[in-house]
Order: structure tokens, then sequence, then C-alpha cells
């Protein structure tokens, strides 16, 4: 049996047909939103692909992102596809191999120097050398840096890669930064989420894979295509927003009747993702379809934003102390500008009165 | 996210500090001012002070009949935008929300879209009364820069309220910031300039309309 070296010939053997193909590639084409003839683009460029080898660190995280990618919704073939990149090297799954993992992964960063797709899910600790979080003897920062020197891209799954996510929230024990942060001479994409939901990951990669080149990336680096839109304008219950009607507790009549979570803490004017359109496992839910508000959990910094349960337009950091001490020092700015008009007046009135009181000037002639 | 964490923080508190600070200066600077001696006997059927400020307050809400003509326009767009003001400001419910993190006070909002057509048309009616100032001889002779700034800083906050509900032209955080940061700069100028007519002209047209009726004059 011959060892195929294209992605069709793989999935030809697996009793893919062409048609699956087209159909998954018509899929991935309207979920990234692009034109109608992009989607034979796709199918002719992914059945030529060559198996992708793709190098994923885990570095600081819960391997939350990886379990979001590997329990997909399944058998679809985009789960195929992604079976079928040539994963050399995942620190989470191949943990037990020890050594050979690592040597795995110098053995693919050899073989495929310039072409390899990095995938990192978690952060880098950079404080104290960056101790705090190791792998076979060396610390996520030396792994990262000596890995993406010879990558094609870089793809950082989850918020804690793109952003910092939770091990950077306050106060920051490990100095946690985004692989933004570090690698600046690579091409980065961000698929934050915590986790992201696993089309936002597999649909990038065909895209990578189709097109040879990175899709259309907003300012923070995710994907227009999955992070172009926010969850409150893509949201089911946005016209209960727009009626006013919304839940005042997780247990009141509005919250029975599916009404608006704004003002129970819900994040999704502020949240960048596709949850309210692709949602998950499968397309059956997502948070707000269950009850629960947005946490806003693609963005960056969503762990600090001042309380899941805080209603976004109540989040203002205002000091009421300066405040009140303004409101006092201008009580007070008053009250002596009255007084020195008051004294103004009453030695104005003691002038006048005076005069009165003066005989009049004799005329002269 | 990093403007619109400083604009709701700093800049909010600095400028309610400011607004704060110079409101209750210029509040209490006027109204624990000497009060002027009455030094004449009210006309036969004066009313008492607080009825005749009332009526001096109520009174000058719409414009005597002799003028009633030629300030048809200014009078019923200025009613517009302030109500249409008022509305935007106190019944749109991420307001309230707001408010009540602040005060603790909270009250029933409208409906969303509704408290958003208001503001499209708020905004039209104060572009209405700046072309009408402009246009209008006496009243462009008349207008100082505190005029045209007064109303900058009332415009600024309604477009950018309204491009942020409808994420015209950036990302809503941004466009949130922008609204914050235009409302910051109306809490700043409204103590000093022509906006502190807010609380003034209770001040003023009550002591105009307990002088009137001292004298018997109509209002």
């Amino acid at each position: 049996m011959t060892i195929p070296s294209t992605l069709g010939e793989v999935l030809a053997q697996q009793g893919v047909s062409r048609r699956a193909l087209l159909k998954y590639s018509a899929y991935v084409a309207s979920i990234l939103a692009l034109p109608a003839g992009a989607s034979r683009v796709i199918a002719e460029n992914l059945a030529k692909a060559r198996r992708q080898s793709v190098i994923w660190l885990s570095f600081q995280e819960c391997t939350g992102c990886t379990e979001s990618i590997t329990r997909s919704y399944s058998p679809t073939i985009e789960d195929l596809i992604f079976n079928l990149i040539s994963l050399d090297y995942h620190h989470t799954l191949m943990s037990v191999s020890g050594a050979a993992a690592e040597h795995a992964r110098e053995a693919a960063m050899r073989e495929n120097k310039g072409k390899y797709i990095v995938v990192v899910d978690g952060s880098v600790p950079v404080k104290d050398g960056g101790v705090y979080s190791t792998i076979a003897g060396q610390t996520n920062l030396a792994m990262l840096k000596a890995t993406a020197k010879d990558a094609l891209a870089i793809v950082s799954v989850g918020t804690c890669a793109a952003f910092g996510g939770i091990p950077q929230a306050r106060p920051n024990p490990t100095g946690a930064v985004a692989v933004s942060e570090i690698i600046t001479d690579k091409p980065i994409v961000n698929i934050s989420g915590c986790p992201p939901i696993p089309e936002a990951m597999t649909g990038t990669l065909a895209y990578l894979l189709s097109f040879g080149k990175l899709p259309e990336l907003d300012h923070l680096g995710r994907p227009k295509a999955f992070f172009g839109e926010t969850i409150h304008d893509r949201c089911y219950r946005r016209p209960f927003y727009d009626k006013g009607l919304f839940a005042e507790s997780f247990d009141d009549e509005g919250a029975r009747k599916g009404w608006c979570l704004y003002k129970v803490g819900c994040k999704g004017p502020i949240a960048y993702n596709a949850c309210a359109t692709l949602k998950w496992n499968g397309g059956t839910s997502f948070p707000i379809q269950s009850g629960h508000g947005c946490l806003g959990c693609s963005e960056p910094k969503f762990w600090d934003q001042g309380g899941f349960y805080t209603p976004l337009a109540a989040q203002a950091g205002v000091s009421g102390e300066l405040v009140g001490t303004a409101a006092v020092a201008g009580a007070a700015m008053g009250g002596a500008a009255a007084w020195i008009a008051r004294r103004h007046q009453r030695s104005h009135l003691a002038e006048v009165e005076a005069l009165d009181r003066s005989p009049p000037a004799k005329s002269k002639g | 996210m990093e403007l619109l964490q400083f604009a709701r923080g700093p800049a909010l508190t600095v400028a309610l500090a400011v607004f704060a600070f110079g409101a209750l200066w210029r509040l209490l600077g006027v109204l624990l001012l000497e009060r002027r001696g009455v030094y004449s006997a009210p006309r036969p059927g004066a009313p008492s002070i607080f009825a005749s400020a009332l009526a001096g307050i109520i009174g000058k809400m719409w414009p005597h009949a002799t003028f009633l003509k030629q300030s048809l326009f200014p009078v019923l767009n200025g009613y517009l935008f302030h109500l249409g003001l008022a509305i935007s400001v106190l019944l749109f419910a991420p307001h309230i929300l707001f408010i009540k993190s602040i005060s603790g006070l909270s009250w029933p909002a409208l409906p969303s879209n509704l408290v958003y057509g208001i503001a499209v048309v708020t905004a039209v009616s104060l572009v209405a009364a700046l072309v009408h100032r402009l246009t209008d001889p006496v009243l462009r002779l008349i207008s100082r820069a505190d005029d045209y700034v007064s109303w900058m800083l009332t415009f600024l906050p309604v477009v950018s309220g309204i491009a942020a509900v409808s994420h015209i032209g950036a990302r809503y955080e941004t466009l949130l910031a922008v609204h914050i940061l235009t409302v910051c700069a109306l809490l700043v100028w409204f103590p000093f300039g022509k906006l502190m007519h807010a609380f003034l002209f209770v001040v003023s047209r009550g002591e105009t309309g307990i002088r009137f009726k001292h004298r018997g004059a109509d209002i």
C-alpha cells in the first residue's frame, strides 16, 4: 500500500468522497464568509495540500482548548481533516512519551524547517526567567522562542495564548504574557475564547491549508470571519434588549421567558465571537441559550473586567471618595464666594448710607 | 478595552469630581447671596413669594403672545431637544444601570429602540438649533464661543451614543469609550458654561417672577 502524500489521497483512502469534501469546503467557505466560488478553490487546494506539520505547544493552560478541539462533535469531515494534519508534537497528548516526544518535536522542526505551523495554547510566564512553567527542563519561554524560530506561522489558540487570559489576571504572579508579546517576527493568528469554538480552530487551519496565507484578521489578530461581530448583535435574545425586556435575576419571570440577560451581567455587547451563530456541541446551544450571560471570554483581560454578574453599564470605576471630596470643596468655595459677595454688598451699602447721611456740599457761586 | 477602562474609570471620576465641584460652587455662590432688600409695599393682590416664583418659572415656559410667531420655532425645537435629551439620558436601560451603580437609584426604562429613535430626533433637532443660531442675524450677533462650545459638547454625546448603539464607524467598545469621554467633556464644561442654565434657570426665573409680581407686572 502506498503512503498517501496529499490530503486528497488520504481522504480517498479513508472513504471520504469528493462530494463530501466539496460539502465541507462549502461549509468552511460559508463560516469564513467567503464568496461562493471560494468553496471550489478550498476543495481543490485541500485535496492537493500536503499534510501540514503542526507542533502543538501547551503552556500555562487548563487543557480546555485541547478538550474543545478534540471533543468537537464527531465524526465530521473537519475532524478528519484535523486528524489528518501531521500533528507531530502535542505536549498534553504525548506527555507520557517523555523524551521521545521532545525528540519528535525537534525532528519535525528539522524536517519541516520554515514550513511547520506552531499552535500554542496557554500563556507564557516570563517572571523570574520563566521558571514557573517548564517542560522537559525547558522553560515555556525558551521552548516557544526555539520552536517559533523556523515556523511558517503561529496559531495562538485560546484566550491565554492570545491575550494572557486567566494566568495573566491580577495579580499575575507568574508574569504571564501572550505569545504575541514574545514572538514579533512571525505571522500570528489569535483564536481566542475560553475555550475557542472548535470550528474557529479547524476553519482557520483549513483556510491556511487552502490558501497558504492567513485569513483576514481584526485589530487583535483574530479571523474576522469568526470574530467580526459581537455576541450581542447576533444573539437571538437581542429583540428583547431592543424592547427593553430584561431578566432582573436568574430565577425571575424574565429569565423564564428568555428575556435579555444584559442586566444580570451579560458581556455580549463587547464580546466578539461566533458563539451565537456557530454555537457549541454540534450547534446545539451556547451559554446565553442555556440561560447564562456571556462572560466575554474571547476578549483581553476578561477576568478583570469587574465581575461576571455586574451589568456592563454598571462597571464604571468611579471613585466616590474623590467625587465626594470635590463636592465638599465646591460647596465650601460656593459658600466662600457668597460670603465675600455679601461683605462686598454690605460695605457698598454702608458707603451709600454714609453718603446719604453726609450734609450736601454748598454750591459755589 | 484599555481606552474603555480609562474612560469609565479615571476620566469619568475626574469629570464627575469637576462637575460636582463646579456645580456646587456656582449654585451655592448664587443661592447664598444676600437677598436684595424690599423697600416698597407689594401691589394689592400680589401673590406670596412662593407663588410668584412658581408663576415666573412656569409662565416663562411659553413665549408671550406678542413674540409667539417669531419665537415659535426656537421654542418648539428647544422643547424637542430638551425632552429628547432628558429621555435619552434618563430612560435608556444602560444609563439607568450606570446611575444605579453610582447612586443606588433606579427606575423603569423605555424600550431601547424607542430611546434610540428619540436620540436620533434629538440629534436632528440640535442641528436645527445650530442652523437657526447661524442663520438668524440677531442670534448670531449675540452668540459667543460659550454658545457654540455648549452646543458641541451637548451634541457629541448624543451622536456618539447613537453611533455606539448602532455600531457606526468603529467597534462597539471604542465607540462606547468615545461616548463616555464626550460625556466627560460635557461634565467638565457644564458648570462653567451656559449649560449651567439647567440648574440656574429655576433660580433666575423664580427671582424674576418674585420681582414682577411684587410690582404687579404681568408675566
